[in-house]
């Protein structure tokens, strides 16, 4: 069960991840001020999730 | 690209780095902040979790497990605080207990932490704080605000619903991260299972014959200032419960039944499951109840609510509030008369050589009248080899 739980933890931690880059990607790339502010607010939980820290 | 968007991203970039980094800091300290406990007279060892089950060495829930031990022949007794780190008064409690004990016969067993994942980070959403001072002849005492239960950080992902183990009863699914819905544990299982697995190694290796878990519950809780007693405790709850209600307290302490139905408690399941009488002690804290006001560290410590009081005037709670409120050192105070009644209620009812006999601890009126500070030591003032934290 330590085993599958922490598989499914590393794929939880690999989707945050995966989350952050395109939130990251989107950021740079959009042209609109509004998705930009959005895209900032939206990204802090997950790079304080993949920090270990909230 | 417009200036005006790119200024507008890279304000906001800006802002959301500072944030980060702000936020970070705060949530970073609560979890990696230890609190020092200062060992008594009467501690004669300290050992940790890990010692009785590999599951749990070296992780965050490896706490102490404080040793009060006569040397003579007697009985063995577990109190244990920390299970819900949102309850202070148990884990308060228990460190009175490990920094003014002594024990002249038998020997006690401490538990300051059960839970220290759980005391690791606070409720989404409830607004509670951080931290908490106690007041001191030598200055302030902080300690970690905790949750109810272990921390996602160390507990992730929780099951759809959690089937209780062995009896696979089916619970609420974060009550695989709670202390007390876990019990009898479960040696592979997650972190909160493999911590009451190996609670239940100590209690099995070390013999307990009495196991007090300390709590406090809302008011608007029915199972409120009272001692929920597993069969095999039944006796010695309900004389003590009597004799503190008749001369110590003059808010009453009742005694109710461990249901045998509602499995993965302390009260039921260490019972059944070791040789130990277990217990469950409860105590008012208006600061978990649904209508409070403001959640802050005032209202934790004194214990004072408008609107709690006003649900009481309409007679929606389980215990009495007015405007002197609970404040921590009734509390504790309750907490620590209860355990030292029910171990010489306990005397009572075995033969000399199995009993246990334990002083040097505050009971309600003095902790009441002094403050609770007044009973902890300043750890800068003894040998560091006398310091532990938690």
């Amino acid at each position: 069960m330590i085993t599958l739980n922490g598989l499914v933890t590393a794929a939880y931690y690999a989707m945050t991840a995966l989350f952050g880059v395109v939130l990251c990607r989107n950021f740079f790339r959009t042209r609109n001020a509004q998705d930009a502010v959005l895209y900032c607010i939206i990204l802090v939980p997950f790079v304080l999730r993949l920090l270990r820290v909230k | 690209m417009e200036r005006r968007t790119l200024l507008v991203k890279a304000l906001s970039l800006l802002i959301t780095v500072v944030f980060m980094v702000v936020a970070g800091r705060e949530f970073r300290a609560h979890r990696t902040f230890r609190e020092p406990v200062v060992a008594g007279e009467g501690v004669t060892a300290v050992r940790t979790l890990g010692d009785y089950h590999p599951g749990v060495k070296g992780t965050v829930n490896d706490c102490n497990i404080y040793f009060l031990d006569s040397g003579k022949p007697g009985a063995t007794v577990l109190v244990f605080g920390g299970t819900h780190p949102e309850e202070p008064a148990a884990n308060l409690t228990a460190e009175l207990f490990v920094e003014n004990a002594r024990v002249e016969q038998g020997r006690l067993l401490v538990v300051i932490r059960g839970n220290r994942s759980a005391s690791t980070y606070t409720r989404n959403g409830e607004a509670y704080p951080t931290f908490y001072r106690i007041p001191t002849p030598w200055g302030e005492k902080t300690y970690r605000m905790g949750d109810r239960c272990s921390s996602p950080l160390d507990s992730w992902p929780d099951p759809e619903v959690y089937l209780h183990y062995p009896t696979k009863q089916m619970l609420a699914y974060m009550d695989i991260r709670n202390l007390n819905r876990t019990w009898p544990g479960r040696p592979g299982g997650l972190l909160t299972e493999r911590t009451t697995f190996a609670f239940m190694e100590l209690i099995r290796s070390e013999k307990v014959d009495v196991f007090i878990d300390l709590h406090e519950a809302e008011l608007e809780y029915p199972v409120e200032n009272t001692i929920v007693a597993h069969e095999k405790a039944q006796g010695v709850a309900a004389m003590t419960s009597m004799v503190l209600t008749a001369q110590e307290f003059p808010v009453p302490i009742g005694m109710e039944f461990s249901p045998v139905a509602l499995r993965g408690l302390s009260h039921r399941e260490v019972g059944d499951n070791s040789d130990a009488m277990s217990m469950i002690f409860e105590v008012a804290e208006p600061f978990l109840d649904r209508i409070r006001g403001i959640t802050d560290e005032a209202l934790l410590l004194e214990g004072k609510d408008e609107f709690v009081k006003k649900a009481g005037e309409h007679g929606l709670l389980y215990a009495p509030m007015d405007d002197s409120g609970w404040p921590i050192a009734v509390r504790v105070g309750r907490h620590a008369s209860t355990v030292l009644q029910t171990l010489e209620t306990f005397n009572t009812m075995e033969t000399p050589e199995r009993q246990i006999l334990v002083s040097g601890v505050p009971r309600y009126a003095e902790l009441v009248d002094k403050g609770l500070g007044a009973f902890f030591r300043d750890p800068s003032g003894v040998s560091e080899d006398r310091v532990f934290y938690e």
